[in-house]
């Protein structure tokens, strides 16, 4: 651990912390935010809380938010005071920026040091940043956090994947830092190359800025002979450092020193039960040039009760499963077809390729998972297909907590399109 | 052995008949088929010519298809010819997943096919005074390139 003096404290503690710096940063956004001056006194709140469960009344701050303010209109600190900045572009193509005073770079350091310690690197590391260097927070959220580490840091960024793999062995990797759909291209390249990935010292890679699966991290460890840790983070929350698996892989412990997650319905925006999925909504504790009150991230992810064994107090959220734009609600549910791919990764002898149906009988909505066959199944053994079949309907429904039927269908039957795939046919208003 | 398709199909009208038209219009003859059912899907087991050039060209039209080893043996067509061989590896302790039979035409014997798993099935039925079909008793195998 970093820092165990705040990654091991205690629950009371660390409640204690997240109040007492809540209340500044209340106080700081509105007296300095014109958005969130107005936000508190249309929602009639006052800026303060008495205690956690007093979040729920203050009022959201969506990405929008940071779009109509464009590009300093949520800053709260004084331009003077503001030393770096970062951008995001959406999926709209409108950027959103967001600033760093010194002090919270200095804790961003920190932050990613804690990263990059949980993946198991220390100052005799040697970390190779291939995570894009500029407006983007990758690039330069690993390397502060790897210099604050005291690692040897190669700052190579992004691209020419022939000069990483002359580097990863030259130079004595140990850690990787880069995208995990990036480490694959790497270790393909590599293996064209002739160099054995497993014969380096390479050893660990910190992984994340884009949704993976368990599978695919299976894939990585393999073929580079590394121990894969998924970290998140966004920019509009600080960038990577945010989130970090340790070295049990289960979950990623939240700073919740620097940052409040709540985890609501997207519909009701009701808190949801711990365990439960919903939206991930995060306000910053510590930010200075752009805090954030309770931000939808858009993230579907979930708390996993109970501690973890590393002995961090911090909760862990789960690996984030989808975005919350393509929920569905059946029979009061909600669901998010992200679940069932990451479900149907998992089990040998299906591709991930589904279609959910939603039909109506009577008052009842149904729900028909259609799930391809792999091609290259042992297509005489029925009882095998048939247990295959019960074995992809309960691992949905239990993943779902909705009852479910699952039909397996031909390989490449399910239409593949170019953009997003057409994973839900409604025909719920056609009955 | 003898090489036997499995193709894995949709419960879906229409869906057998693109199968055999597939076979079909690639010059592919079928000897015997058989439907195994499900609720939710069904299996065919076809056994035709070239069954490694009829996978290809089923997979080709999308279908999901798997090669299966299987023995074919040939019996008297006379009431309790199947249960004989199938008494003759019940004593060699062999278990037989599943069997159907066929007749070839103008002769006076049944083709059974038994999907055994384990085991050589071929001594024992042999050793019963079977005659256990070669590909080239039954159909045109694939071209050996
Ligand atoms: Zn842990």
């Amino acid at each position: 651990m970093f820092q165990p003096q705040w990654e091991a404290m205690s629950r009371e503690k660390l409640e204690a912390v997240q109040v007492e710096r809540l209340n500044a940063v209340l106080t700081r956004v509105y007296e300095r935010v014109p958005f969130y001056t107005r936000a508190f006194d249309e929602h009639g709140v006052r800026p303060q809380v008495a205690s956690l469960d007093d979040v729920g009344q203050l009022p959201f701050t969506v990405k929008d938010d940071l779009r109509s303010n464009y590009p300093y209109g949520m800053f709260a600190a004084p331009r003077r005071d503001i030393v770096r900045v970062h951008a995001s572009s959406g999926t709209t193509g409108q950027i959103t920026v967001v600033g760093y005073t010194q002090t919270d770079i200095d804790n961003w350091a920190d932050l990613m040091a804690r990263t990059l310690a949980s993946a198991g690197a220390t100052a005799d590391d040697v970390v190779q940043v291939a995570y894009g260097y500029g407006l983007f927070t990758g690039g330069l959220g690993v390397h502060y956090g790897a210099e604050r580490l005291g690692a040897i840091t190669i700052p190579i960024s992004g691209g020419n994947t022939k000069r990483q793999v002359q580097v990863l062995q030259d130079f004595g990797t140990t850690v990787l830092a880069c995208t995990p759909s990036y480490s694959l291209l790497l270790a393909e390249t590599a293996e064209e190359m002739g160099v054995d990935l497993s014969s380096l010292p390479l050893r660990a890679g910190v992984f994340g800025a884009e949704p993976w699966s368990e599978n695919m991290r299976a894939q990585i460890e393999q073929k580079l002979s590394v121990t894969a840790i998924d970290i998140y983070g966004l920019s509009e929350v600080l960038g990577p450092g945010v989130a970090s698996e340790c070295s049990e892989q289960h979950g990623l412990h939240v700073n919740e020193d620097h940052f409040l997650i709540e985890i609501v319905d997207p519909e009701t925006l009701q808190p949801v039960e711990d365990g439960e999925y919903g939206e991930v909504v995060f306000t910053t504790l510590t930010k200075e040039g752009i805090p954030v009150i309770r931000y939808r991230t858009r993230d579907i992810s979930r708390i996993i009760p109970g501690e973890c064994p590393c002995g961090r107090v911090f909760r862990r959220m789960e690996r984030v499963s989808g975005r919350s734009d393509d929920m569905l609600i059946i029979r009061g549910v909600n669901v998010f077809p992200s679940q069932i791919e990451q479900v149907l990764t998992g089990i040998e002898g299906v591709a991930p390729h589904y279609q959910v149906i939603l039909g109506r009988k009577g008052s009842m909505d149904t729900v028909d998972v259609h799930v391809e066959v792999a091609a290259d199944t042992e297509f005489d053994e029925i009882r095998e297909l048939e247990e295959l079949q019960r074995r992809v309907r309960s691992e949905i429904q239990s993943a779902l907590a909705v009852s479910i039927g699952v039909r397996l269908v031909e390989p490449r039957s399910i239409e593949r399109s170019e953009g997003k795939a057409r994973r839900v046919v409604d025909q719920r208003g056609d009955a | 052995m003898i090489e036997q398709l499995s193709v894995f199909l949709e419960n879906q009208p229409g869906r057998l008949a693109q199968a055999c038209r597939t076979l079909g219009n690639a010059g592919i003859n079928m000897r015997a088929l058989m439907v195994a059912d499900t609720e939710q899907f069904g299996v065919v087991r076809v056994i035709c010519d070239r069954p490694n050039t009829a996978k290809t060209v089923l997979e080709a039209a999308g279908f999901g298809v798997s090669v299966t080893g299987v023995y074919a043996v040939e019996t008297p067509d006379r009431p309790g010819g199947l249960a004989d061989v199938l008494e003759a590896l019940g004593t060699a302790g062999l278990n037989v997943e599943y069997a159907y039979c066929f007749l070839e035409p103008g002769e006076n014997a049944a083709v059974n096919v038994l999907k055994i798993d384990e085991g050589d099935a071929r001594d024992v039925l042999e050793a019963a005074g079977y005659r256990v079909l070669r590909p080239e008793d039954l159909y045109e195998p694939d071209d050996p390139s």
